[in-house]
């Protein structure tokens, strides 16, 4: 039987904001436990929640951004049970009234396609604690640090077919946010958490069939092998006569695999009701227009740009628009050299590449977009050839020196154009290779271009690197062509 | 000097009759004496007290004191106070100590008034009696042997005892103004919003709100000054700016329509109560109100809907208390339910646990609609009555509870004692002001006068308290005890 997945993703994506939702206590990461919790962030008997501003105008702004009604009358909840890190014993969160309707976002898939996935709705809700099992001794340590940091939860429709698609969506969220700035989208401090609703049917089939959720699946890989592995192990049990049930389940990254953490007969029951503390969040049209008139171009937008206007490949638009600080970066170089691909290719290639070996983000980039612009400015007015850019960036990139041009010059590496100073370095190199080029006049003349590839090599030696290729090439096969 | 209210002690230290010294070691050396008896204080802060009382004779010295600067005060044992234990009469907080101030007490401590210590409560205020504190019951110093009704019943006690000029407390669902009826002091709920609730220990979010109890409108109008406001750590503190209330107090009373809702005249009301109620009425007319007949058609659903939303919010609040980070811990938990069973099983007395299970149970799923949101619904239909009242008359007037202070021990059945709550509950759920003010006695025991008016109406409600106190002289009536025992 052939079987089709179907995904829902709930996607909790930390707010930037720098205190916390309902406390003024920081947001920041990784300070020593508890010394980021206020009477408020530890439950103390007498604190109230103050909603955080800035967390509603984040909101907003990501709805907007994924064309989403925003509700006039938002409402928070008060979701009820019991756990360690949870101080108050409720988590306020917006159940019935959220925040932000029903949008979507478009994905784009691995052959340069696109998918519309629609967002079913997403809620402004406060993060819990940590609970610390490692170092003490068999007890419990608590951490509340975390207590109050405003979350977005994303909550898609089953839209997705596939782990590839999820993974998709995943990755236009993340680019979302991050374009907005509403969120650092740091997978790995927990900035952007998953859950995954996973469910298989027989291809064709219109009834969903029973899903399984998958809790706290924190990176765009482990989604993928989460969900390859869930889907994997529902087929099994359906084609082996069993059937799924409803269920949590938690992936292991160690092991590969989902493990069940407590079934739908387990769940808790919790208690929604509005918190009586918040008033309903009210926003006027103004208010809505104001946030609208400040959003970015968004990454859609800047993917249709960069191909239509800037002529890059469906591919290159793609992964240069998916990060902002990539655009961006991507941007300011074409506007210093004018050569849309040429940038792409710079960007996309030597930038990355070196970005990656150091483990730096586009935004510590050790060269900046100007000097890369420059460079490649000098590229195509052939001021330099390609190998000797290399040796540019190389350079500009361990900063010994400001600019390309500063570079090139302390170095040498101008290209040599005049025909006259490469014929004497041409001329120099056959008197010093007579065994070459007895070689090369006793060569069937279909093998003579191979050979040539030698005397490239030593005159491009003999300048330094700066001789113009073309020019070599073209004025030794004529001098060597002479010799036969 | 305990006989004076507290607007004639503000006046004496001002004149310099006497210092914040001498008065406040005058009330704590009456806390000492008498206390014992009543349990209106869970802690006495005499070192504390003293301490602040001379600087606040140092202001006065220097010229730089506001009218209340010296005046002793004492807080329900629901306000937060920072460095002093806060129980909330409750075994669960016994050691508790918070690390900040209530709002209110912020306040009072701005104008410079001093906290001789936390009264006596129902635990997590709720009840009628004060007999639901762990530190057990306050008793009635008109006779001791009955309640001084609840749950700011150390709070009435105190007052009506000469122990405190005046003192703090919450109201729910009447627990200022029944005690203060019960006690024969004057005490005000506030319009929902007016004053903080930061840092005062929640039980019902949505109704909870602060006033003051003391031996006067008068007094009441000084001390709302100070503690109203809006406080940008209360999300439902409102902007609104606070009117002088001491200024209006003599406005006149003359065509003041007052409205009797026949609901609050029914089955059930003591005719010694209504008795009183209906002479103060008179005693208006002869101030030039006039008086007609109102109806509030939904009182008799108030008590049902406040026993479905009051629990359902008290056992949200209240789930915080589950031994982790602060208050009871069970010795020795095996596991993190044992922690959580035993730290709450000994930790909350009976009558919170059956409202945390009352609440729990209407919240649940399947019978969330049946009781939560009905009883919102009926909340907006006994709001809807009160409005629609005040189209037609300025301040409603009725009994502030259907009998006088019952014997301890007498309501052993928790629905009866619900029922105490019949003519104050509804307010609370409207969110609108009342009153409470003596007007009486019956056997002995203090009947009050309940004055509602509509929402923000406060200054009106210390008028027109006010000027019944001019005519009358219930309020300054004061129990044997006060004598034989301080």
């Amino acid at each position: 039987m052939q079987w089709e997945t179907v995904i829902g993703l709930e996607v909790h994506v930390q707010l930037a904001t720098r205190s916390k939702i309902f406390s003024g206590a920081s947001t920041a990461f990784g300070a020593e436990p508890n010394t980021q919790a206020c009477a408020v962030d530890l439950g103390l008997p007498g604190a109230l929640p103050v909603l955080n501003e800035q967390a509603v105008a984040m909101a907003v702004q990501f709805g907007l951004a994924v064309h989403a009604n925003i509700a006039e009358v938002s409402v928070f909840d008060r979701k009820n049970y019991f756990y360690p890190d949870l101080p108050k014993g409720y988590q306020t969160s917006q159940m019935h009234h959220p925040i932000v309707g029903p949008g979507d976002i478009e994905i784009t898939l691995e052959d340069g396609s696109t998918k519309c996935i629609r967002i079913h709705h997403a809620h402004l809700e406060e993060d819990a604690g940590k609970s610390l099992h490692e170092d003490f001794h068999g007890m419990t340590g608590i951490d509340l640090n975390r207590a109050g940091t405003p979350l977005l939860e994303i909550v898609s429709e089953p839209d997705m077919r596939s782990a590839k698609e999820a993974a998709a969506y995943l990755k236009a969220i993340h680019s979302i946010v991050t374009y907005l700035g509403i969120s650092d989208g740091n997978m790995a401090e927990g900035s952007m958490r998953c859950d995954v609703n996973v469910s298989v049917r027989p291809t064709g089939q219109e009834a969903f069939g029973t899903r399984a959720e998958i809790k706290n699946v924190n990176s765009f890989r482990f989604v993928e092998r989460a969900i390859a592995f869930e889907v994997e192990r529902q087929i099994e049990l359906i084609e082996d006569g069993g059937s799924v049930i409803q269920e949590t389940r938690l992936f292991d990254p160690d092991r590969d695999e989902t493990r069940s953490m407590r079934t739908k007969e387990e769940a808790n029951d919790y208690r929604y009701f509005p918190c009586p503390d918040l008033l309903p969040v009210v926003l006027d049209q103004a208010y809505l227009d104001h946030l609208r008139s400040q959003l970015p171009e968004l990454p859609a937008d800047k993917r249709e740009r960069f191909q239509n206007e800037l002529g890059l490949s469906a591919y290159d638009a793609n992964v240069i628009s998916a990060s902002r600080d990539m655009a961006e970066f991507f941007e300011a170089v074409h506007n210093e050299c004018g050569d849309a691909k040429q940038s792409a290719n710079w960007v996309q290639g030597e930038l990355s590449g070196a970005l990656n070996r150091e483990n730096l983000s586009i935004a510590n980039s050790p060269i900046s977009a100007r000097q890369l612009g420059e460079l490649i400015s000098r590229v195509l007015d052939d001021t330099i050839n390609g190998k000797a850019a290399k040796e540019v960036f190389q350079a500009l990139w361990n900063g010994q020196g400001e600019s390309a041009d500063d570079i090139i010059d302390a170095k040498g590496l101008k290209q040599v154009t005049d025909t006259g100073a490469i014929e004497a370095m041409i001329d120099q190199v056959i008197a010093d290779s007579p065994a070459q080029v007895a070689q090369y006049r006793d060569s069937e003349p279909e093998k003579r271009g191979k050979m040539i590839g030698y005397f490239v090599g030593q005159v491009m030696k003999a300048s330094r690197g700066t001789a113009n290729p073309q020019q070599v090439n073209g004025l030794l096969k004529e001098k060597l062509d002479a010799l036969l | 000097m305990y006989e004076k209210t507290l607007t004639q002690l503000a006046a004496a230290l001002k004149s310099g009759e006497f210092s914040s010294r001498e008065l406040t070691a005058h009330y704590l050396q009456r806390i000492e004496k008498a206390d014992g008896k009543l349990n209106s204080f869970i802690s006495v802060t005499a070192e504390q007290a003293l301490k602040h009382a001379e600087i606040a004779d140092n202001a006065r010295a220097a010229g730089t004191a506001g009218p209340l600067v010296g005046i002793p005060l004492a807080l329900k044992d629901i306000f937060c106070t920072r460095d002093v234990k806060t129980s909330c009469g409750s075994k669960m907080l016994d050691n508790f100590i918070a690390p900040y101030n209530a709002t209110v007490v912020e306040k009072l401590n701005a104008a410079g008034t001093i906290s001789l210590g936390k009264t006596n409560m129902d635990e997590f205020a709720m009840g009628s009696s004060n007999e639901n504190s762990y530190y057990g019951p306050v008793k009635n110093p008109w006779d001791l042997t009955a309640v001084p009704g609840g749950s700011s019943g150390g709070s009435a006690a105190a007052v009506a005892a000469g122990l405190v000029p005046a003192a703090m407390g919450t109201d729910t669902g009447g627990s200022i103004r029944q005690p203060a009826a019960f006690c024969g002091i004057t005490g005000l709920k506030p319009t929902y919003g007016r004053v903080s609730r930061f840092g005062i220990i929640a039980y019902a979010s949505s109704l909870d709100q602060a006033g003051p109890m003391a031996r006067s409108a008068e007094d009441c109008a000084h001390l709302l000054g100070v503690i109203a406001g809006h406080d940008g750590r209360d999300s439902t503190s409102v902007t609104r700016g606070v009117p002088d209330y001491v200024e209006s107090l003599n406005a006149p009373l003359s065509g003041l329509k007052i409205g009797l809702p026949k609901e609050y005249f029914g089955d059930g009301l003591d005719p010694d109560v209504e008795k009183a109620v209906r002479e103060a009425v008179k005693v208006y007319e002869s101030l030039g109100a006039t008086v007609r007949e109102v109806s509030l058609p939904h009182t008799h659903f108030a008590i049902p809907a406040y026993y479905v939303i009051a629990p359902a919010e008290a056992s949200s609040n209240l789930s915080r208390y589950d031994g982790v980070r602060f208050g009871h811990r069970c010795d020795n938990p095996h596991d993190l339910i044992d922690l959580y069973t035993r730290s709450r099983a000994e930790g909350f007395g009976e009558e919170v646990k059956r409202r945390i299970l009352i609440g729990t149970h209407t919240l649940s799923e399947g019978f969330f609609d049946a009781y939560y949101t009905k009883a919102q619904k009926v909340r907006r239909l006994i709001r809807q009555d009160f409005l629609d009242a005040f189209e037609d008359v300025d301040v409603l007037m009725g009994p502030a509870s259907p009998t006088p202070a019952f014997d301890l021990g007498a309501k052993k059945d928790p629905v009866s004692m619900y029922l105490q709550d019949i003519y104050t509950i509804a307010v609370n759920l409207a969110g609108i002001p009342g009153i409470s003010v003596p007007a009486g006695f019956s056997n002995g025991r203090p009947v009050g006068l309940q004055i509602l008016g509509t929402h923000f109406a406060e200054a009106q409600l210390l008028n027109v308290a006010h000027q019944f106190q001019k005519a009358t002289d219930w309020h300054l009536q004061r129990p044997a005890f006060a004598e034989e025992y301080a």
